[in-house]
């Protein structure tokens, strides 16, 4: 029963961060609690059918159909969480401001929840599978232990999504003045540590080089398999060995948001200037 | 994201590949051979073929892998190059019994 909570703690705490974050994030988008139960919905009905289908599709492109698969759902998550950035940068601080009059901004804060549905639903979706190939594994070689399975789950799912909450809670206590700057930063982490994973995946694919292997290790230091490394794992992508390829993705992306985020800053301030004038 | 389509216009390039160095097989929760050697500074094409009903996660560490493999079926890990040592892995889905280790000499 613990070894289930374990595991499904380890798989449910991965997507609980990043729900966190991106809901401290978007806390002053119109109708987001409704998107992001949306974006749940769809990925856990989403993560059974990846669950039932991870037969074909590991059997797709010579066996690493599953890296693919992983990259590709890591890569779009990129892509909307540097969009929500850059988007952010030029537009956060209306959207606060008009939040709660009725009618403004709305049809900006929508493109806002297509994003926030789509990262949430392919967090859920990636650790989701696992967990139902998981937990089906059990149910099906254990016979009478269904109970305890469930229990396991259970209570592994709470302990994730408590961590996931407490994040969510501890942002919104951040003062105004340093809440964009501080979501901004742990999303611009988030992203990077996500396209870490993803040169992982298809590296173990063989479809880039390593670049080195690994190219540090901080294991003894900072074990991945500990509650420190875990979080920092799931918050800025930390790992204790990377390949060398990791760190080219992880600086990349982190450097291709940045000025992205610059350019959408300064152009939000001349708008505003010459709107004055 | 322009990377990925690269990366699917090389996918009918693996079809190709060589065949697998080295194999390992799941049966009853445990991996067999729990011991494999392999030389060092050499990048293996691993072939894991899970003969147990059920899906297990193949992980590791210290080769910094993981990957899911349903049951009844076999999917290919790259690992290396590697230094000298020992890099154990497990199953993630049956720790208690699914355990090895990767020797590289």
């Amino acid at each position: 029963m613990f070894g289930t909570a374990i595991i499904v703690f380890r798989e449910v705490l991965e997507a609980a961060i990043i729900i966190g974050i991106v809901a401290a994030a978007t806390r002053d988008v119109p109708n987001r609690t409704a998107w992001l139960l949306a974006g749940l919905l769809f990925g856990l009905v989403g993560s059974g059918f990846v669950a039932a289908s991870t037969d074909t599709l590991a059997s797709l492109a010579s066996g690493v159909g599953q890296e693919i698969f992983n990259a590709m759902v890591l890569g779009v998550a990129v892509l909307m969480l540097a969009w929500h950035n850059i988007w952010m940068a030029s537009h956060g601080v209306e959207l606060a401001a008009h939040a709660h009059s009725v009618g403004a901004n709305i049809r900006e804060g929508r493109s806002e929840c297509s994003i926030l549905l789509v990262v949430v639903g392919l967090a859920v979706l990636r650790e989701g599978s696992e967990t139902v190939l998981f937990l089906y594994g059990i149910a099906a070689s254990e016979g009478g232990g269904i109970g305890g399975m469930l229990t396991g789950g259970v209570m592994g799912a709470i302990a994730g999504v408590v961590v996931g909450y407490t994040i969510y809670a501890g942002l919104l206590r951040v003062p105004m003045r340093w809440f964009f700057t501080a979501t901004s930063a742990l999303v611009l982490l988030l992203a990077a540590g996500m396209a870490s994973t993803a040169a992982k995946f298809l590296v173990q694919a063989d479809l880039l080089p390593s670049l080195a292997s690994p190219l540090w290790d901080s294991s003894a230091l900072l074990p991945e398999n500990g509650i420190a490394g875990m979080l920092l794992h799931s918050l800025i992508g930390y790992d204790a060995r990377p390949a060398g390829m990791q760190i080219v993705f992880y600086i990349s992306v982190l450097i291709s948001i940045g000025i992205g985020m610059k350019l959408s800053g300064k152009s939000r301030n001349k708008n505003q200037i010459s709107g004055v004038i | 994201m322009k990377n990925l389509y690269f990366i699917l216009l090389l996918l009918p390039l693996l079809a190709t590949a060589a065949d697998a160095d080295y194999t390992l097989i799941i049966k009853e929760h445990r991996f067999q051979p729990a011991e494999l050697t392999i030389p060092a500074g050499q990048k293996i094409k691993l072939l894991i073929d899970n003969q147990d009903a059920t899906a297990e996660e193949f992980e590791s560490h210290p080769l910094n892998r993981e990957k899911v493999i349903a049951g009844n079926s076999k999917a290919t890990i790259y690992i290396g190059p590697l230094k000298a040592g020992s890099y154990p892995f497990f199953g993630e889905f049956n720790e208690a019994t699914a355990k090895g280790v990767i020797i590289v000499k």
